[in-house]
């Protein structure tokens, strides 16, 4: 190996490990320090509430959902940019980026100006008896808003890269296109697919300034486990219960990451074999 | 972790357009118009909703223009800093093979899948005056926490590993012959840097440093925790946005939607020169290998 | 890279613009609650422009607003409040147990340190659809009510005891009645914004809801700013005397060597110019020639103190509002 021949190392790893400690490692270890300090009576009062329970399977559940709509859409949508050449194309493939450029606070404001009862789509949901912003669907909405980047951009260039070849191998074979599709495509395509749910779903569960504006934030009914780590803060004095809440976020976290990096571990191994 | 670039290669496929393909265009279409196009369209429809002089005067309050210059305030610290974090990352992570690297690399994602207000709060557990350094930083009379190093703080942390993340790829496709090569020649490491790694690079350095720079000035769950929400001192734009939205005249909506429609700005030029960067230097940017 | 030295030219200029700002001069900061936005927006600049009249120097008051709660723990948690002028005092008491200011601190200033109060009344949709004239009505089937979450807002406090010791004082009254009737009551509100101006723009922007349990002055300020054509006030039978507090902080004053100024700009509330402007801003003055001037502004309310229903504002606070206190309880009954 030729590594050491390069200078610099010591310089790159100092700032590295400096900034990586001093910005990311150390604040979450103070995280994990203050959870775990707090002791079982405060770990049991948090995760023991029913309010605490009911936010984190509203944060939990609505994020799975969302990320699986978003596993929908983003296969539409990727599918389409790819492989059909249309008006707007370029268009719609930059827009796609838009939820994650866009100032969570300002998806927020926006999704609500337009699912409120006097919204622009509000008003038209109000008639079938349909009312998104305030409810559990509001959430659900700002959720898939911000996974689905996510998927799109995770898909594209498999995608791409996958096309070609997988095509001419079902033409021979004489399938139809939907058994291209459902047969050889889909199961090729499924770490990806994963992948794109694992992100979009860190995405939703953590998210807050999209989710807020429109929730209408109720306890038990549209209260998210981020706005409830707010309260706790803001309610003052002790910081252990918006710890407890923040190290359950920051576990799962993790947990999405260590399933992500495996899935792309498997990604890898199957392209290789295929 | 998600790069959201798209460096897509377009080949026009020689088919025509069949109807199960025009349904699938159409609905995609939809959702874009539906999911992405209408929020950005009512942000400025609602800014201009109250007429010429609501806007304006939403614009001129000296405490917006407060939060304009913090937010850029914050994002030229910010930023810069994760830029020089996240060359030094790569250059670490692409010259050298050492023990834990893998983990380090998976660190340096980590920032991406912490919830914003995750991150707000151990700003404050750190920092904060119950936390580990916050009775020395108020004997030293430091304010971080509800002052300007805190939101910079809570920023760096958002916005951290963007540029690294753009870096790692690239210059792992790329490898390393032509350092290696100036290396023999004699050229000392910052020789290197300058005029064979970083020419090498540029593309991808500003794309990551874009993608940075949208995420920091747009950060709002982090920010908002350790904020103070101090009109005029400590609000951020997006931060302004949401105390002027809960403000409560009768043209609050649109004077936040206002601000809101600077920052959605800010959006749209950030799309269009990702957009450029991809469509002139697409093949300069990092390679699909690495999308995860 | 090109953009480099762009770069450390702007972070050095916004470190000399942070040096420059913290170097300025006679700087107050009062850290206030929500529904005084306006009041204090013209309350710092008559203040500045009546202390150089006095002292010939120049002042500047900045106001941070906000739900109370919250804005009483940036204070806790060391956002320098000159003074704070917040919707309760137990928002001020935490700051005292911390040792930021006196515990007498509610002594201090005329009329326990409140200077104007408000009460608790009821803004519906113009000529009252849902016929709504007491609290009874609020929990009736199909309404929904609009109020701030008691726990990030002061204002939503005052709303909920309000609520509370109505039920108790009516005929047979006693606490499981007044739970049973608060419980219900929050499960008639659809949306629950953090603080009283969300509130309020959720009721009067969104157009959800169809009462809005506001204070008087929220409710008045929204009737001038929309017109009287679309919204009505309702002032139900009893309800509660709402008394915001406000007080120098010792312990900021004192290292900002601000002591003077702060408490001079507390005292000018209480003088008829300061008072003037309280009642302009829909604020009930505390001087009765003030009051006399603006009688015809505020409608007659039987009112019950803090005081006379709850104690203080401590033992409210940790039997109503305290984690795991009755507001936690009946936010997970019912469900």
């Amino acid at each position: 190996m030729r590594n050491r021949a390069m200078p610099g190392f010591g310089l790159s790893l100092g700032i590295t490990l400096a900034w990586l400690g001093g910005i990311v490692l150390l604040p979450l270890s103070a995280l994990a320090w203050k959870a775990g300090s707090v002791g079982a009576s405060t770990w049991w009062a948090q995760i023991g509430s029913r309010r605490v329970l009911y936010a984190l399977q509203l944060s939990f559940g609505g994020a799975l959902v969302a990320a699986a709509i978003d596993v929908l859409l983003g296969l539409l949508l990727a599918w389409v940019l790819v492989r059909y050449r249309f008006p707007l194309r370029r268009v719609c493939d930059a827009l796609v980026d838009l939820p994650f450029a866009l100032p969570t606070a300002v998806a927020g404001i926006a999704l609500t100006a337009l699912y409120a009862p006097n919204g622009w789509i509000g008003r038209l949901l109000q008639p079938l008896g349909v009312q998104v912003a305030y409810t559990r669907l509001g959430v659900l909405l700002a959720m898939v808003f911000v996974g689905l980047p996510f998927v799109v951009r995770t898909l594209q260039p498999v995608l791409e890269s996958l096309e070609h070849e997988v095509e001419e191998a079902a033409r021979t074979l004489g399938a139809s296109r939907w058994q291209n599709f459902r047969r050889v495509l889909l199961p090729m395509l499924m770490p990806t697919l994963l992948t794109g749910f694992a992100l979009a779903l860190a995405r939703a569960v953590g998210e807050y300034g999209s989710v807020i504006y429109i929730s209408g934030n109720l306890p038990m009914r549209t209260e998210i486990v981020p706005l409830l780590i707010v309260q706790k803060i803001d309610a003052g004095g002790d910081t252990g219960p918006a710890a407890v809440l923040g190290a359950v976020m920051l576990a799962a976290s993790l947990l999405v990451l260590l399933t992500v990096s495996l899935l792309q571990r498997w990604n890898r191994r199957w392209m290789e074999v295929g | 972790m998600a790069t959201l670039d798209s460096h897509a290669t377009y080949r026009p496929r020689g088919l025509g357009v069949s109807v199960g393909q025009g349904v699938l265009i159409a609905l995609a279409l939809l959702c874009v118009a539906g999911l992405l196009l209408l929020p950005l369209l009512v942000v400025f429809a609602e800014a201009f909703g109250k007429g010429w002089a609501v806007f304006v005067a939403a614009i001129a309050d000296p405490d917006a223009r407060t939060a304009v210059w913090l937010t850029l305030t914050v994002a030229a610290i910010a930023v810069p800093a994760n830029m020089v974090f996240g060359l030094a990352a790569a250059w670490l992570m692409t010259h050298y093979d050492f023990r834990g690297k893998q983990l380090l690399g998976a660190l340096i994602d980590l920032p991406f899948s912490v919830s914003p207000v995750v991150a707000g709060l151990v700003c404050v557990l750190v920092y904060g005056v119950n936390g580990w350094f916050g009775g020395w930083l108020d004997a030293h009379g430091v304010r971080v926490i509800f002052a300007v190093p805190g939101l910079v703080l809570a920023t760096v942390f958002v916005a951290f590993p963007f540029v690294a993340r753009e870096l790692i790829p690239l210059m792992q496709t790329l490898g390393n012959e032509e350092e290696h090569a100036a290396r023999t020649l004699g050229a000392s490491g910052w020789q290197i840097f300058f005029r064979v790694t970083l020419p090498k690079v540029r593309w991808a350095l500003l794309y990551g440093v874009l993608l940075s720079n949208a995420r920091s000035m747009g950060e709002f769950g982090a920010v908002s925790v350790v904020s103070g929400h101090l009109p005029g001192l400590t609000n951020t734009l997006p931060l302004q946005v949401d105390q002027v939205y809960n403000g409560g005249s009768a043209s609050a909506i649109a004077a936040a939607f206002a601000l809101a429609s600077l920052l959605a700005l800010l959006t749209l030029l950030t799309l269009l020169i990702k957009r450029l960067v991809e469509w002139r230097h697409g093949g300069e940017l990092a390679h699909p290998v690495r999308r995860h | 890279m090109r953009r480099f030295p762009l770069i450390v030219f702007l972070a050095l200029g916004a470190v000399f613009y942070g040096v420059a700002a913290q170097a300025q001069d006679h700087r107050l900061l009062n850290v206030s609650f929500d529904p005084t936005r306006e009041l204090y927006k013209e309350a710092n600049t008559a203040f500045a422009a009546s202390w150089k009249q006095q002292t010939g120097k120049d002042v500047r008051v900045t106001t941070s607003n906000g739900g109370s709660g919250k804005q009483s723990r940036a204070v806790q948690d060391g956002l320098e409040a000159d003074v704070v002028t917040l919707a309760l005092a137990w928002d001020i008491d935490v700051l005292a147990d911390r040792g930021l200011l006196a515990k007498d601190w509610q002594s201090r200033l005329p009329d326990h340190s409140t200077p104007y109060t408000s009460t608790v009344v009821f803004l519906v949709r113009k000529g009252n659809p849902k016929q709504i004239h007491d609290w009874p009505d609020l929990v009736r089937e199909g309404v929904q009510v609009i109020t701030p979450n008691p726990k990030s807002s002061g204002g939503a406090r005052w709303n909920f005891l309000a609520a509370w010791g109505w039920a108790l004082r009516q005929p047979g009254g006693n606490t499981d009645k007044a739970r049973a009737y608060v419980t219900q009551l929050y499960l008639h509100v659809p949306v629950l914004d953090a603080g009283a101006r969300g509130a309020t723009n959720t009721f009067v922007q969104r157009g959800i809801g169809d009462v809005l349990i506001a204070w008087e002055s929220e409710a008045l300020q929204s009737q001038q700013e929309l017109g009287k054509d679309k919204f009505d006030i309702v002032v139900p039978s009893l309800s509660i005397l709402a008394e915001p507090p406000v007080a120098v902080v010792d312990k900021v004053a004192d290292k900002h060597g601000t002591r003077q100024l702060a408490e001079a700009y507390l005292k000018f509330l209480y003088t008829p110019e300061g008072q003037d402007l309280v009642a302009r801003h829909f604020y009930r003055p505390r001087l009765p020639a003030v009051t006399e001037k603006y009688a015809a502004q505020f409608a007659p309310v039987k009112t019950f103190t803090l005081a006379e229903a709850f104690g203080d504002w401590r033992q409210a606070q940790a039997t109503y509002f305290a984690d795991g206190g009755v507001y936690d309880q009946i936010s997970e009954a019912g469900h």
